[in-house]
């Protein structure tokens, strides 16, 4: 769960000379051919693109229901005429139920990242573009979500109003917010005080203007590196909540619940544990190493080479 | 340094209010009214109106809120429906067994990073760097209950290595407590071992591009003294930032861990009373990990401060 690693090294590291103007000012132009000029980002971003393609395509590709249980075909190998990825316990088709269980993840990871940044960015924006006793008050409220473990967070959030899927990418969003909050805040304010602002400002024009043609530009690509970040996080969490019984109920798919269901068919075979597990652990490993591919190549010291 | 402890100390202790606060006010988010919903579907009204009263539902929510925290700070965080016993009681149970999952897996946590981060940083952008550096992405993204499924499967059922689950108090023998928490202690250890590998990795490479190193090696200076006596002592420091970051991921990432291995700690209270819509262990386990997370934060602040007295100043 590497939610923080999108944030800045800890305070007090030695003297990274940084450039002065902030990390996510770079032509776009050159951010593509950065992006794209490395292969491990055009891998990722293919894969999540495959994913949600299947995600979305999952009632037309699935080859059977994924609820439909044929308990004397249970336990079948991947390879298996009829069932490329085997079958689970109940005699389930793995792959139909991996389509669907796509489709729980992604909507997890969209739903909680929306909820997010519904609640995170604006106030963020304001918050460091305002400055003063707004700022003061947010940040120290934002700070102390922050200081909550996230996972127990979502958990107590899901206990209280009840154990399903909507209230679990509820809880991830609303775990999400503080960050999304800081993001946008600390972009806005290393741009606030640059001089382009000041004559911008100086020559007329409006402030939604300013903030549209200026501030938004810089906090876009920190904001992506956050968002790809929060979706692996999402996926995680997702995962984590349904396997403990707390998330997506039975019978319905999810990868979470299959690594449940999984555990009881491991007398048998793996691969009702191993298809789910080695899922979860490329679309987190694609969603992170999206978020390191727009960072660095956003052209800050750890950018360029 | 005072003027430092007492600055961090006045930003602490709102946080600590309005982290109790925020914990108080997930009574809000119960959809209807609490009391039902708390007491159950096919509880009687005169059920309703008891948990009502116990929890003092029925009061203003400041009011309410007032005793949340007068309770709180005395040590009172009401009793666990679910158990059946005093809230803090059961944190005082069950905080042992936690405590020594987690301390287990920061033990772990540093065996693992440390070297995978000197490495890395050592040789950074070479082939040892990408191997490390593939292992620690590797080790952020793989599900830790997964791992600890198949590591329960192969390493304890299989191979028959470790047992497969349960704990052992310390009182019964260091060794029959350290072993079965090796393999829960692995899986909960990745991902902080990753986030120190990756931040002493950054440090590492940064203080080995400063003038000071240059230096070094005009002294001539051995390679081995440069890099343990020079550069790690700069950049242990943000690991310990790190450490302090990750005792707040820990906390939460062992509910997982201890449903797959068995373990009764707080996380499976956790999962206990979130099963058992158990408001008062909700709010008593949440207001405990934010608390331990905030104060944790604060001894690693003070000691920052200690160890660099830059940090003393701003």
């Amino acid at each position: 769960m590497s939610l923080e690693s999108g944030t800045p090294t800890a305070p007090g590291t030695p003297g990274t000379p940084g450039l002065t103007e902030t990390a996510g000012r770079v032509a776009p132009r050159r951010f593509v051919h950065r992006f794209l000029g490395r292969k491990v980002n055009v891998l990722a971003a293919g894969f999540l693109f495959v994913v949600t393609l299947l995600a979305l395509l999952a009632p037309w590709l699935a080859p059977h229901d994924p609820l439909t249980q044929d308990i004397p075909a249970a336990h079948l190998p991947p390879f298996s005429p009829d069932h490329l990825l085997g079958t689970d316990i109940l005699g389930r088709d793995v792959l139909s139920r991996m389509l669907y269980g796509a489709r729980v993840a992604g909507q997890a990871a969209l739903v909680s990242v929306l909820i997010g940044m519904g609640l995170g960015v604006i106030p963020g924006a304001m918050a460091g573009y305002l400055g003063g006793w707004y700022d003061a008050v947010l940040s120290r409220i934002a700070d102390t979500v922050l200081s909550f473990p996230p996972l127990l967070l979502a958990m107590a959030i899901v206990g209280v109003m009840g154990t399903n899927l909507t209230n679990a990418m509820l809880a991830i969003g609303l775990v999400f917010a503080p960050r999304f909050f800081r993001v946008v805040r600390s972009s806005v304010i290393s741009v606030r005080e640059e001089t382009y602002i000041e004559a911008s400002r100086s020559i007329g024009t409006s402030t939604a203007k300013i903030i549209r043609r200026h501030v938004f530009p810089n906090a876009l690509s920190p904001l992506i590196v956050q968002i790809s970040l929060a979706c692996g996080f999402a996926i995680l969490a997702e995962a984590s909540l349904s396997y403990l019984g707390l998330g997506v109920n039975p019978p319905d798919p999810s990868w979470g619940r299959m690594l449940q269901e999984g555990r009881e068919s491991l007398f048998y075979t793996k691969w009702p544990l191993v298809i789910p597990g080695i899922a979860i652990a490329l679309s987190v490993l694609a969603c992170n190493l999206l978020g390191d591919g727009v960072r660095d190549s956003m052209g800050d010291e750890r950018g360029h080479k | 340094m005072l003027g430092m402890i007492l600055r961090r100390l006045g930003m602490i202790v709102p946080m600590m209010v309005i982290a109790s606060f925020l914990t108080f006010s997930l009574v809000l988010l119960i959809p209807g009214d609490p009391a039902t919903r708390i007491a159950g579907e096919s509880a009687t009204p005169e059920q309703v109106e008891q948990v009502a009263r116990d929890l003092g539902l029925d009061k203003p929510f400041l009011v309410q809120y007032a005793n949340f925290v007068q309770g709180a700070v005395t040590g009172d965080l009401g009793t666990s429906y679910t158990y059946n016993v005093p809230v803090a009681t059961m944190l005082k149970e069950r905080l042992p067994v936690t405590l020594s999952l987690t301390m287990v897996a920061l033990l772990f946590a540093l065996l693992l990073g440390i070297p995978l981060g000197v490495i890395a940083g050592r040789y950074a952008g070479r082939l040892p760097d990408r191997v490390a550096t593939g292992l620690t992405t590797l080790g952020l993204a793989v599900p830790n209950f997964a791992l600890g499924l198949l590591m329960i499967q192969i390493l304890a059922v299989e191979r028959g290595m470790f047992p497969a689950t349960g704990y052992r108090p310390m009182s019964e023998g260091l060794g029959e407590w350290f072993i079965r928490l090796v393999l829960p202690g692995l899986a909960l250890s990745m991902i902080v071992a990753a986030e120190i590998a990756r931040q002493l990795r950054a440090s590492i490479a940064d203080t080995l591009r400063q003038d000071y190193m240059r230096t070094a090696t005009a002294k001539g200076l051995s390679a081995p003294t440069k890099l343990f006596k020079h550069s790690m002592r700069n950049a242990l420091m943000p690991v310990v930032t790190v450490l302090g970051m990750q005792i707040a991921y820990l906390l939460g990432g062992t509910a997982v861990i201890e449903a797959v291995f068995g373990i009764s700690g707080l996380g499976d209270f956790a999962v206990q009373a979130v099963l058992g819509r158990d408001l008062p262990a909700i709010q008593g386990i949440i207001l405990f990990a934010v608390m331990v997370t905030l104060v944790m934060s604060l001894i690693v602040d003070i000691s920052y401060g200690y160890l660099n007295p830059k940090v003393r100043r701003s």
